[in-house]
């Protein structure tokens, strides 16, 4: 085994890291590598999506009322006339002749009182039309020509019940979904992993205080802390979803404090000790790098346990104020309106539930690279 | 050489296994030939890695189920391999029976001893639970474990390793097999009841006439037990024959490289004048174990009162059997233990009870050494990161240059590749991983290093290596060792003195020389001769 | 074991003396009162109201009076349902609530245990992969999703099941709003079951019932499954305390006078009593099946004994 002088000049090679074993084994996972795919074109469109669509959230079109999902655009060819006809009754005259040329309409009507140009603003006024003009007006101002571009747009999505685009609101609602899961999660993370830590390493009697204190708010009714949070907080949902976070810590203090707890009988951890290594380096390089895996894999699976809780809040109307919105408000919504208006469902339950889905596999994925005997 | 004949029972037949892994086939074994015939014990050697227990396995149908098998196993003619489990099942358990590793975890532990042993006597068809029932107590005393009636009513949880390995055995023996496959049946057992279990099956087959295979990566227990010998390397049997022939003339370099395992040489004697480096007295250490809510605790003394005496590169020999208190006594020296009393003095220095502050700089100068070498590493540092960590307590001037430098020299010093020093633990084997973790010690110049079962994880050859590079960075650096172990040939291989320990108390203590050759205490006599020592 | 649940049980009061401390307080501490109406009452009412339910003494005094009347096992009079107590309405839909979930609970037990049994089995074949796909579904999709799905396509559609209602808890009435509430759960115990299983047939005991040619029905169930089974048991403790103390959702949807509306309206319409009382209802299921499954823990596991 000696050492000759070739082998001393050769650069040292890299080795291995169980990160980098971990990160091949994830990418060799089908399944996961599919579903991170999956979330980031849902996470791209929910932060891009909003700006590329042509309708803002809020916007209301009161003639595309529950407007079923289509790849074609409204207005559809035999709804031109009637709302056409509609609106001149409205502004009290009767359609002579009319004519569909292309996305321009030209008719000629009766009306009953005298045709003022400014009419034109009763077709401009509806979502179908724009740049209405009446022309043509005769001398007794009874009769005129109008004509009017057909404004078309689409709904891929359909609308909602107030005539909103459910394309961009079920993007716009991705952000605030995304955003609420990420931020909740953060905070219980970040909370569960200082209390789990310091509990699991200074032992005895702290870690028993600690430990009973996680016991009791475990058996407080977690429903009963959201609500009151709702209370406290009104109807802010960033403020609230701190707060929920603050809440979901406690699995996560567990987790850390058992995994630090193991760590540190480790022999490694007694080798440093037997060093003279301080406890800061210990804690640096020896026990958080290590329960980094499980806390990632929680990571994942917390994410998609507070979107659906989020969800779950919208379904009591406790959830986002309108007109902003998330998935959960989206999917309560629809499914109050599923019999005839089922779109106004699918669509945002198939972001949530390939978002979720996606979520799982990913920290189904993780477990399994981080922590390869599972398997 | 013995050839197959009608006396043959199990016939092992050009067997292959291969595993499906992530990083594509393992073959673990490659074509082997095996045959047992009646009533013989048939030993099959290797390290461990060489596949010896995956033949067998294999040959049950127990592998894991990414294993695939070629070829053929015979039980009296008929081939069992792949056959389908009905079929299997009339075999294993009735006619071949099996023996494993570890007695701690082979039982069900939610089960009664009764139960488990009942339960393949009942299924083979032979017996009804009644019948059965009187049977295990037979059988538990036949296998000599104390009150057997009220014994065989016990769980696992409630006996120890080697009564469990005792359960095990009478499970084997309960429908009279042809054959018992004992996997490696004492590895996990003390000294002196790997001793007793030894005994006991060498006895049992002589009564009960069955033929016995052996699978160990112990010699000295071949040589004592068995027949006839198969040598495994690799998947692969690289030697066979009668055991005297093995042990007499053994035609392969591997078979001679695994006989001359065993370390050898004494070490050469301190002059008295040397330094006394370490003194200490009365250590005790005690564990409070916690008993309930207001009730007082019980108390559980590990080391009694324990004293001793190391001169400048001496190195004191503890023995002692698992639960002696040695590990528990080398930590307390150290002053890693809080629970710890006693007076202990360092080059003068009284470090009784010393701060952590105190003792800091101290811990340059006193190491420990661990016995898993696969725990002891840090699994996400790389091995120069591991190796480097003292010296950001002890020397933190140096710059990042220096320590690379530094790491070079300490892996050079344990002939290792300084190139390796980027990789991470989990890419080198177990003589490796001790290596890097004396490269660990080493880099701080230390005087005094406790070793805790430095070589026990090792296989035999890589004991050897790793006894013979501590003797060597003795004598350069003028070391003063605490070896702690329970393996007697690497203590005499190592020690000046030497001390044995037995719950916490100390049985003997003397010069190597003198215990090794004329021992005077009755334990201390049953432990060397259940080690089955070669003359030095 | 009586001495070891007596003092269980004993060891759960401060813990119920805490929660029950804690929430009355933050109850007191958030914003709006239970008579704080859109058309605010008169100054006489008022007042009467406030000297009925003792708003009109100090914090401090209404937690004694509360501490007291809990003591006695009266939870008080409910703020918002005028001419109830809350002990009437509790009596009233508790036992819905817990025939629910206790239904739920056995279904998600026994498809999910047999489903997680089957996949480990199976461990990367298709069987596998198609039971754990359908138990991610079953995590991921919120039950208020699948209720009206299942509505429409058993209740409206085909016309099988009634759509609601709760009818003295007829059969047809709970087939729809049971499979809702357990259909989360069969897909987590399917999990578990079958990430424990497979660790249990991994095992070197379970080794020896293969080597000693035990058969398939021994092997699988006798060794691995009772092993297999213990991470289960504990997730069952706070689960069954959720599924029985009602499930919101699945009572609002469905339209069954179960506990779990109360959450919300108590909380929203500042109903003190109300809250409070089901504070304690679900802590006291919490401990009670935590007691349980410790319990039951111990009759599977020899090694666990009490003293």
């Amino acid at each position: 085994m000696s050492v000759t002088s070739d082998q001393l000049k050769e650069a040292p090679k890299m080795g291995r890291s169980l990160w980098d074993d971990a990160r091949d084994r994830l990418l060799a996972n089908k399944a996961a590598v599919t579903s991170l795919i999956v979330l980031a074109v849902i996470t791209l469109l929910s932060v891009v999506g909003p700006m590329l669509t042509p309708h803002p959230y809020d916007q209301v079109y009161r003639d595309y009322v529950k407007a079923p999902a289509s790849l074609e655009a409204y207005p559809k060819q035999d709804e031109i006339q009637p709302t056409f006809a509609a609106i001149a009754k409205r502004a009290r005259m009767k359609v002579d002749s009319y004519q569909l040329d292309g996305d321009k309409v030209t008719a000629t009507i009766t009306s009953s009182r005298k045709v003022d140009e400014r009419y034109a603003r009763y077709f401009d006024r509806s979502d179908l039309f724009e740049n209405a003009s009446i022309s043509g007006i005769s001398a007794d101002k009874k009769n005129a020509t109008v004509t009017a571009d057909v404004q078309y747009m689409h709904f891929f999505f359909g609308t909602d019940a107030n005539g909103r685009d459910m394309l961009t609101r079920t993007l716009i609602a991705g952000r605030v979904s995304l955003t609420i899961g990420l931020l909740a999660t953060f905070v219980a993370i970040s909370i569960g992993v200082f209390f789990g830590a310091a509990s699991g390493y200074f032992g005895g009697k702290v870690d028993l205080m600690m430990m009973r204190i996680v016991d009791i708010l475990y058996s407080l009714p977690f429903i009963f802390f959201v609500i009151m949070l709702v209370v406290f907080f009104g109807r802010n949902f960033v403020l609230m979803f701190i707060a929920v976070g603050a809440v979901e810590w406690l699995d996560m203090a567990r987790i850390v404090r058992g995994q630090t707890l193991s760590i540190k009988r480790q022999e490694y951890v007694q080798a440093a000790e037997a060093m003279g290594v301080e406890g800061g380096g210990i804690l640096r390089r020896h026990i958080i790098p290590n329960t980094l895996g499980p806390v990632v894999i929680y990571m994942t699976l917390l994410v998609p346990k507070v979107i659906l809780l989020e969800s779950f809040l919208s379904f009591l109307g406790l959830g986002v104020q309108e007109p902003m919105t998330s998935w959960g408000v989206l999917i309560s919504e629809g499914a109050r309106n599923l019999q005839g208006s089922a779109w106004m469902l699918v669509f945002p339950a198939i972001f949530l539930t390939s978002t979720l889905f996606a979520l799982n596999f990913i920290g189904d994925g993780l477990r399994d690279a981080l922590d390869p005997k599972d398997r | 050489m013995s050839k197959i004949n009608e006396n043959t029972v199990l016939e092992i037949d050009n067997l292959k296994v291969d595993f499906e892994t992530n990083t594509g086939m393992v073959h673990a074994v490659k074509g082997v030939n095996i045959h047992v015939d009646s009533g013989e014990t048939v030993a099959i050697v290797g390290e461990s890695g060489s596949g010896k227990s995956q033949t067998m396995m294999a040959a049950m149908g127990l592998l894991a189920g990414n294993g695939i098998t070629h070829g053929e196993v015979r039980y009296r003619g008929e081939n069992i391999l792949g056959s389908s489990i009905r079929k299997l099942n009339k075999i294993r358990g009735a006619k071949v029976t099996m023996i494993f590793q570890e007695p701690m975890t082979s039982l069900d532990p939610l089960y009664t001893i009764e139960r488990q042993l009942c339960e393949p006597m009942v299924e083979h068809g032979e017996y009804t639970w009644a019948s059965a029932k009187k049977r295990a107590v037979e059988l538990l005393e036949l296998v000599g474990i104390p009150e057997p009636a009220r014994k065989v009513k016990a769980y696992p949880y409630e006996m120890s390793g080697g009564q469990r390995q005792r359960v095990m055995i009478a499970m084997a023996l309960a429908n009279d097999p042809d054959v018992l496959i004992a996997d490696e049946p004492t590895t996990a057992l003390d000294v002196t009841t790997q001793a007793q279990i030894l005994e006991l099956m060498a006895d049992l087959q002589r009564r009960l006439g069955m033929a016995v295979v052996f699978i160990t990566h112990d010699l000295a227990i071949v040589e004592r037990i068995s027949d006839r010998v198969y040598v495994m390397k690799s998947g692969e049997v690289v030697e066979e024959g009668p055991t005297k022939e093995i042990f007499g003339q053994p035609k392969h370099d591997y078979t001679k490289m695994l006989l001359d395992a065993e370390p050898t040489g004494l070490k050469s004697m301190v002059p008295d004048s040397n330094p006394i480096v370490l003194d200490a007295e009365k250590v005790r250490v005690e564990f409070e174990t916690e008993t309930g809510f207001l009730k007082p605790n019980h108390v559980l003394r590990a080391v009694n009162d324990i004293s001793m005496e190391v001169r400048e590169g001496q190195t004191l020999g503890i023995v002692g059997e698992s639960g002696s208190g040695k590990s528990t006594l080398g930590r307390a020296v150290l002053q890693l233990l809080p629970n710890a009393s006693g007076r202990v003095v360092y080059q003068g220095n009284d470090i009784t009870g010393a701060s952590k502050k105190k003792m800091r700089p101290l811990r340059k100068e006193m190491q420990l050494i661990f016995q898993d070498p696969f725990g002891s590493l840090s699994p996400r540092m790389t091995v120069g990161q591991i190796i480097t960590e003292g010296l950001l307590v002890h020397e933190p001037q140096l710059s990042a240059k220096e320590r690379d430098q530094r790491a070079i020299q300490a892996l050079e010093e344990v002939s290792m590749d300084p190139a390796m020093r980027n990789r991470y633990p989990h890419e080198f084997s177990g003589g490796q991983r001790q290596r890097i973790a004396i490269a660990r010690t080493m880099i701080l110049n230390p005087k005094l290093v406790v070793l805790d079962e430095p070589t026990s994880a090792l296989d035999r050859t890589v004991q050897k290596q790793v006894v013979e590079l501590l003797r060597n960075l003795q004598k350069e650096h003028g070391l003063t060792y605490l070896f702690i172990s329970h393996d007697l040939a690497v203590v005499r291989a190592m020690s000046d003195t030497v001390m044995v320990m037995q719950k916490g108390e100390v049985v003997e203590k003397g010069l190597a020389e003198e215990i090794f050759s004329n021992p005077k205490e009755e334990y201390t006599k049953e432990l060397i001769a259940a080690a089955a020592l070669k003359p030095a | 074991m009586l001495r070891y649940v007596l003092s269980r049980l004993l060891s759960a009061i401060p813990t119920l003396f805490l929660i029950i401390t804690i929430s009355f307080f933050l109850m007191r501490v958030a914003p709006g009162g239970p008579f704080d109406l859109e058309r605010p009452l008169e100054a006489k009412v008022m007042e009467n109201l406030n000297k009925i339910y003792n708003l009109d003494k100090s914090l401090w005094e209404q937690y004694l009076i509360y501490l007291k009347s809990v003591m006695s096992g009266d939870f008080g009079p409910s703020f918002f349902f005028r001419d109830f107590s809350i002990n009437e309405l509790f009596a009233q839909s508790l036992p819905i609530s817990m025939q629910l979930g206790l239904s739920a609970l056995a279904l998600a037990l026994a498809v999910g245990g047999f489903l997680g049994v089957v996949a480990a089995l199976r461990q990367n074949k298709s069987v596998d992969y198609s039971v754990m796909a359908a138990a991610t579904l079953g995590v991921t999709i919120p039950n208020f999703v699948v209720a009206p799905i299942l509505t429409l396509i058993m209740g409206v559609h085909f016309g099988w099941l009634p759509v609601g209602g709760w009818n003295g808890g007829a059969f047809v009435n709970m087939v729809l709003p049971v499979v809702t509430l357990a259909l989360p759960q069969i897909a987590v115990v399917a999990r578990l079951t079958r990430g424990s299983m497979i660790e249990a047939l991994r095992s070197n005991h379970v080794r020896t019932a293969r080597a000693y040619g035990l058969s398939g029905y021994t092997v699988v169930v006798v060794h691995a499954l009772r092993g297999a089974i213990l991470p289960v048991v504990s997730y069952l403790g706070p689960a069954a305390a959720a599924l029985l103390t009602g499930s919101v959702v699945i009572e609002t949807i469905f339209g069954i006078p179960g506990i779990g509306r109360y959450f919300v309206q108590g909380a929203l319409n500042r109903d003190y009593t109300l809250v409070m009382g089901t504070v304690v209802v679900v802590a006291c299921f919490v401990i009670i099946f935590n007691l349980i499954v410790d319990l039951l823990y111990a009759m599977l596991d020899p090694r666990v004994r009490f003293d």
